[in-house]
C-alpha cells in the first residue's frame, strides 16, 4: 500500500513522535530506534509496558542501537528535540509543559504503569496537534483513548494494522473508537518514518 | 467498552481558579504543584464523584467535609513496601555502615502515606542490628493514611505483592518473617512498630521539627514544581545533622546548583546525598 502524500507531509511537519506499545511491540520498537536518523529534529517519546522489577537494561540496549541521543525520563527532565525519551517502569510519564516532563506514581491504568493513555493525553494537552503518534501491538486497551485525544487535537494518529500485530487488542481498540487517521502495517510504518 | 465515565476535567484557567479557591477557603496551597498530575487527580475526582466543574466548586465552597475527601484523592497515596528494592540495597550497603557509628539514629520518612516505607526501613535496621538505637518518624499531610500507617496492618494480597520487592532488596528470609498473619491480614511485628512515630506534617507550610541523621523523601518531589522542590530541599537541609543523609530515590535528583554544592552525592543512581557545609 502506498502512503498518502498528505500523511507523509503531516509526519514531516510534526514536532513530536509518540510511540506506544506493549506485548509484541518490543522488536518493532527496537528496529524503529535503529532507523531513526541521528539528525531527526523531533522529540521522540516511547512508552512500552514492562514489569516493575524487571531490571532489564532496555535503555542501555536501545541507546546502544540508536543513532539519536536516548535516555530514560527522570522527574522534571527538560524536553529537547533530537532526543529519544523512554518512560520509566512503575511511573507514569506526564508532559508537564513544552519544556518539561514530570513523573507520577498514582494508580495503574489498564493495569499498566507506565500507561500509554496517560502520556498520550498529557502530550495532546501540551503539544495539541503537533504530534505523530503510533500505537503498536498489545494485549489490552491502553493507548486507544490517548490516541483519540491526540486525533481530536489534530495530531497524526496511526494504529498498527491489528491483522499485522502479534497482539491485536491494543491497536484494535484504537481502530474501534476511530482514534486512528491511518491503519498501517509495520512495513508501512517503517516507510513513513524514513520518508 | 473503552470508557466508563468521561470528563474532560478542568481547563488551565479553571485549574488556576480552583487553586485560588482552595487557598482562600481552606488555606491549602496547591500553586507549586506539578500542573499535569494535579489536573489528572482533579479530573479523577470529578469522574469518581460524577461532578462537573461548577459542582466541584460548589462542593469545595459549601461542603466542609468534602475538602478532606478532596485532599485525600488529590494527594497520591500509592506506595509499596521495598518499592524500588535497589534503593534499599543502596541504603544497606552505603548508608547504614556510616549511620551505625552514631549513638542514636533518627530517620524522617517524609510523605510516608500508609507507612510502608517506614516499616521497610524498620526491617532494614532490624536486620542490620540497629533497631534498638534508631527511631523513625513518618509524616504526611493526609490524616487518613496516617491512621492506616499507625495500625501497620496490610492485606495479605498486598504483602504478596511486596514479597517480590523484598526478594530483590537483598535481605535474608522473606517478607512474611516480619509479620504476623491472621486470615487475610498481615500485622507488622510489634518490635518493629516500637521505634516509630506517625504524625501530620505539611512539607509546604510546616517547619523543622527535629534533627535527623537520615531523611527519606521519595515519590513526593515529583508532585511539585522546581521552586517548591527547592523550598523543601532547604527544609531538609536544615533538618539534617552535619553529614546526615538525604535519600530521594532513583527518579528524583537534586537539580539546583545551589543545593548541589551543599550535598555530596553518595549514589547517583538512587539519588542519595550527604549534607556537607555548615
Amino acid at each position: 500500500m502506498a502512503l498518502k502524500p498528505d500523511t507523509i507531509s503531516r509526519w514531516r511537519n510534526s514536532e513530536v513522535l509518540l510511540l506506544g506499545g506493549s506485548a509484541g511491540s518490543f522488536k518493532i520498537l527496537f528496529r524503529l530506534i535503529k532507523v531513526l536518523p541521528a539528525d531527526l529534529n523531533k522529540i521522540v517519546v516511547i512508552i512500552i509496558h514492562r514489569k516493575k522489577n524487571f531490571f532489564s537494561e532496555i535503555e542501555k540496549l536501545f541507546a546502544e542501537n540508536s543513532r539519536m541521543y536516548l535516555r530514560e525520563v527522570s522527574d522534571k527532565d527538560a524536553i529537547t528535540r533530537g532526543t529519544i525519551y523512554i518512560a520509566p517502569a512503575n511511573y507514569h510519564t506526564l508532559v508537564e509543559s513544552e519544556e518539561q516532563f514530570s513523573l507520577d506514581v498514582s494508580e495503574a491504568v489498564w493495569y499498566s504503569k507506565p500507561s500509554i493513555d496517560v502520556t498520550f493525553e498529557s502530550a495532546a494537552e501540551v503539544f495539541k496537534g503537533r504530534c505523530t503518534a503510533i500505537l503498536l501491538s498489545g494485549a489490552n486497551q491502553d493507548g486507544a483513548r490517548g490516541l483519540l485525544k491526540l486525533r481530536e487535537q489534530g495530531s497524526l494518529t496511526i494504529a498498527q494494522d491489528p491483522a499485522d500485530a502479534e497482539m491485536r487488542e491494543m491497536p484494535g481498540a484504537a481502530v474501534e473508537i476511530n482514534a486512528a487517521d491511518e491503519i498501517l502495517t509495520v512495513n508501512d510504518i517503517f516507510e513513513l518514518l524514513q520518508a | 467498552m473503552i470508557n466508563d465515565i468521561d470528563s474532560k476535567g478542568p481547563s488551565s484557567i479553571e485549574m488556576n481558579d480552583l487553586i485560588d479557591l482552595v487557598k482562600k477557603i481552606h488555606g491549602f496551597d496547591f500553586s507549586g504543584y506539578s500542573k499535569a498530575s494535579l489536573r489528572r487527580r482533579i479530573t479523577r475526582i470529578m469522574q469518581l464523584k460524577r461532578l462537573g466543574y461548577y459542582d466541584l466548586k460548589h462542593m469545595l465552597i459549601n461542603d466542609t467535609a468534602f475538602f478532606q475527601n478532596f485532599l485525600e484523592e488529590v494527594t497520591v497515596n500509592v506506595t509499596e513496601m521495598f518499592r524500588d528494592p535497589l534503593f534499599y540495597k543502596a541504603i544497606n550497603d552505603q548508608v547504614l555502615p556510616y549511620l551505625s557509628t552514631f549513638q542514636h539514629i533518627k530517620i524522617w520518612s517524609a510523605g510516608c502515606s500508609s507507612g510502608e516505607e517506614v516499616y521497610s526501613l524498620a526491617i532494614l535496621l532490624h536486620e542490620a542490628g540497629l533497631r534498638n538505637k534508631s527511631f523513625i518518624y513518618g509524616t504526611d499531610i493526609n490524616t487518613e493514611v496516617l491512621k492506616e500507617a499507625k495500625k501497620g496492618i496490610y492485606s495479605l494480597r498486598k504483602i504478596k505483592a511486596y514479597a517480590e520487592n523484598y526478594q530483590y532488596s537483598g535481605l535474608p528470609g522473606t517478607i512474611t518473617d516480619h509479620f504476623t498473619i491472621l486470615y487475610d491480614a498481615a500485622t507488622i511485628h510489634t518490635e518493629l512498630k516500637q521505634n516509630t512515630l506517625f504524625s501530620v506534617h505539611n512539607l509546604i507550610s510546616d517547619n523543622v521539627f527535629n534533627e535527623f541523621q537520615m531523611i527519606s523523601c521519595r515519590n513526593v518531589f515529583i508532585y511539585f514544581e522546581s521552586p517548591l522542590q527547592e523550598k523543601i530541599l532547604d527544609l531538609f537541609y536544615r533538618s539534617l545533622c552535619p553529614l546526615g543523609f538525604l535519600c530521594l530515590g532513583s527518579k528524583e535528583a537534586i537539580r539546583s546548583d545551589a543545593f548541589k554544592k551543599r550535598f555530596k552525592t553518595i549514589s547517583s543512581k538512587e539519588n542519595i546525598y550527604q549534607k556537607i557545609g555548615s
